[in-house]
């Protein structure tokens, strides 16, 4: 009796759900079956047009017809809106065929076990079992539909984008349709004078920054937290509950107010180094000064939670081990160097990487603050101030170059990705994940 | 005395010294924001730090006055906060649960998924959203920015969740397992009240995020009645920056207040909540 897993395959990749029927699992099966039909009713109509659409990207232009001497809008295709459907579409289809493939393997795999000679499962059993032993996978589904439409289909699309010449002013749907044009987007930012100066520019001037502020915080929350943790200082539950103020206010609220503060006509800072006999300063409308000012900023919005973090760490370093020293004869300084700054630098490195990473795509501390102003005469479209994220929001919503903004946002993905994956397979939640249990 | 304590003495003098200045520092935006909500006039410039007579007329203002619909966006955001806190607290739940007690499969493909997608600049994104939203005929709706943001709870949370749930002993689920536990029935009654601390962390900051974020929702939300809170305080900065300083002031007083008060009781779960997943020494 080799043949009901032979027959139960064929009859599966026929037609979802007859399988199933032919083990006698007729619940199963007729489910499959409602699930097949309705995706064909589905696929016949949008499948072939799905292709056509993200081959061609649309073939008719809007144009002007002459309708008994009256001109008249024809519609043409909208390239984005095809790409789109047709994306979806197609997500749908792998979709589909996954299930088709789960269907095939079991009905072979009900097949074979009737071969053995033992009785398939009834319609409780199965979902008896998945809910034993596919459990994982039955709670993971709810979100990963959630991720799929959400993440990873605009993550695709604008992937596909950046393979386009979609962007203002010649190539705007509906007007005008959109065409693929392989890697010239990534060529133009690269090498042609008047994109490359911006993205050279702006790209040294991210890391500039991501290196800066990431440790102007980090060693200014280090030297807060052992200011406070010192021994002799008295009230250190006062003084962590004032240092802690800038993390609570929330921080679009707090970089809007720092804005108000820096200005320079009417703010507040000027005012006061005015009254001291002080020039007031350009804060945020020269470009250095600019600079300045928002890694200042930063600061204060950051030191507080590397001083929280800190803390915690410096509560655990053992106190022997700075008694040991003190006997050694050792300075304040010296236990700082050997003791304090390798047993921070150690438990804090992820947390490190991580804020660096973060920093590279701070949209908000640039964006609310300056705006990426001052403007800068020699960019394309990007100010002084600007990171690669910032140029990115002001090339899609402000110019609509948005093949050029899927360019730069996958350069910024790749730096922040490995970056990110090289940091977390080295902590233990991902090594040794199993030592505690 | 000796040399040793003067030294001590002077060290101790010049900490309290910065610590002094430093808590100026942290603490002045705030103080100036505050007075300056309660400040007469309309403009940003003022001759002293605490103004000379004190008003209530722009909280009043962002109550009553028909123009700046504060009370509407303040309702707007809290609805969109509370359904999206619950819808992400849930699948982040479900996701954190599947891959701290599970091995199967795609497990490590899956975490190493979550956090690679986690990296792409979100509004990078935006525009595909955006046109999808418009597929769904979702535009300008409440329900398109409660989806965006529990479909993204997961991204972020997953994780950290994780790393809290890998400190509950496997022996409790072993347990109810012979006690005859379906693994729903061990989420339910062993995993849920252990991770208490975890889930108001989640829910607090997924509950903070609508307040705050305004790059979706300005793309989202067209129009003014429609707007969250975020949405209205930076057109009230943005669009006359000088002229209505002091109610702005108010409004980020109003929205201050209720998250800092959460903060302080978040404080020991966020410290956590940071080092998860850090290796401790």
């Amino acid at each position: 009796m080799q043949r009901h897993h032979t027959r139960a395959t064929i009859l599966s990749t026929l037609f979802m759900g007859l399988g199933q029927i032919y083990n006698r699992q007729f619940i199963k099966g007729i489910i499959f079956i409602i699930v097949e039909a309705l995706s064909l009713t589905y696929f016949i109509q949008n499948l072939g047009r799905a292709f056509w659409g993200i081959v061609t990207l649309g073939t008719a232009t809007q144009h002007f017809e002459k309708v008994n001497g009256i001109a008249k809008l024809v519609k043409g295709d909208h390239s984005i809106f095809i790409l789109i459907q047709s994306l979806i579409t197609l997500i749908f289809f792998v979709l589909f065929l996954i299930a088709w493939y789960m269907n095939i393997r079991d009905a072979r795999k009900t097949g074979a076990a009737r071969d053995a000679g033992h009785t398939p499962a009834t319609f409780k059993q199965s979902i008896r079992y998945i809910l034993d032993y596919k459990f994982a996978q039955t709670f993971l589904i709810l979100p990963s539909i959630g991720i799929l439409l959400f993440t990873v289909m605009p993550i695709i699309f604008m992937v596909l984008l950046a393979f386009t010449n979609y962007s203002a002013p010649n190539h705007m749907p509906p007007a005008k349709l959109v065409d693929w044009v392989g890697f010239e987007t990534f060529r133009n930012l690269l090498v042609l004078k008047s994109w490359s100066q911006t993205f050279y520019g702006v790209l040294t001037w991210t890391i500039i920054w991501a290196v800066l502020s990431t440790v102007t915080t980090y060693f200014g929350g280090m030297l807060v937290a052992m200011l406070v943790s010192q021994q002799g200082i008295r009230f250190k539950g006062v003084w962590r509950a004032i240092l802690i103020i800038p993390y609570a206010i929330p921080q679009m609220i707090s970089l809007l107010l720092m804005r108000n503060l820096f200005n320079g006509q009417f703010g507040p800072i000027n005012q006061y180094l005015k009254f001291f006999g002080l020039g007031g300063l350009p804060w945020l409308t020269d470009p250095f000064w600019a600079k300045v000012t928002v890694i200042v900023v930063n600061m204060w919005v950051g030191i507080p939670v590397s001083m929280l973090l800190i803390m915690g760490v410096l509560t655990t370093i053992p106190r022997d081990m700075y008694e040991a020293a003190e006997v050694d004869g050792a300075t304040n300084y010296q236990k700082f160097r050997i003791i304090t700054l390798p047993m921070v630098l150690f438990s804090t490195a992820p947390t490190l990487i991580a804020q660096f990473a973060g920093n590279i795509n701070n949209f908000n501390a640039i964006f609310l603050l300056t705006g990426g102003n001052p403007p800068n005469g020699d960019y394309q479209y990007a100010g002084s101030t600007d990171l690669l994220v910032t140029w990115l929001y002001k090339l899609t919503l402000d110019q609509n170059k948005y093949n050029m903004a899927s360019a730069v946002g996958i350069i910024i993905f790749l730096i922040v990705a490995s970056f990110s994956i090289y940091n977390y397979r080295r902590t233990k939640s991902f090594q040794e994940e199993d030592m505690i249990q | 005395m000796s040399g040793v304590k003067i030294r001590r003495r002077i060290r101790l003098g010049l900490s309290y010294l910065m610590l002094l200045i430093l808590s100026v520092a942290a603490l002045y935006p705030a103080i100036w924001i505050l007075l300056s909500s309660l400040r007469p006039g309309k403009s940003l410039y003022s001759k002293t730090l605490i103004p000379e007579t004190f008003t209530l007329e722009h909280y009043r203002a962002l109550f009553y006055d028909p123009t700046l619909l504060f009370p509407t966006w303040w309702l707007n955001t809290l609805k969109i906060a509370l359904f999206s806190m619950v819808l992400g607290v849930f699948l982040t739940l479900l996701t954190s649960y599947a891959v701290s007690r599970f091995r199967f499969k795609a497990r490590k493909t899956t975490m190493s998924g979550l956090l690679v997608l986690g990296m792409f600049p979100g509004f990078m994104s935006m525009i595909a959203i955006y046109l999808l939203l418009k597929e769904f005929d979702l535009l300008d709706t409440h329900m398109a920015l409660i989806i965006v943001y529990a479909a993204g709870a997961p991204l972020g949370g997953t994780l950290i969740a994780k790393g809290f749930l890998d400190t509950i002993p496997r022996s409790l689920d072993e347990a109810a397992r012979i006690d005859g536990a379906s693994n729903f029935g061990i989420f339910w009654k062993v995993i849920l009240p252990l991770s208490r601390p975890m889930i108001t962390y989640m829910a607090l900051t997924q509950f903070v995020g609508p307040w705050v974020d305004f790059i979706f929702a300005r793309l989202i939300l067209r129009t003014k009645e429609k707007w969250t809170v975020a949405v209205g305080m930076w057109d009230m900065v943005n669009s006359n920056q000088n002229s209505n300083f002091t109610t702005f002031a108010a409004g980020a007083v109003l929205i201050s207040i209720p998250i800092m008060i959460l903060f302080t009781f978040l404080q020991k779960l966020l410290v956590e909540g940071l080092t998860a997943g850090a290796s401790k020494g």
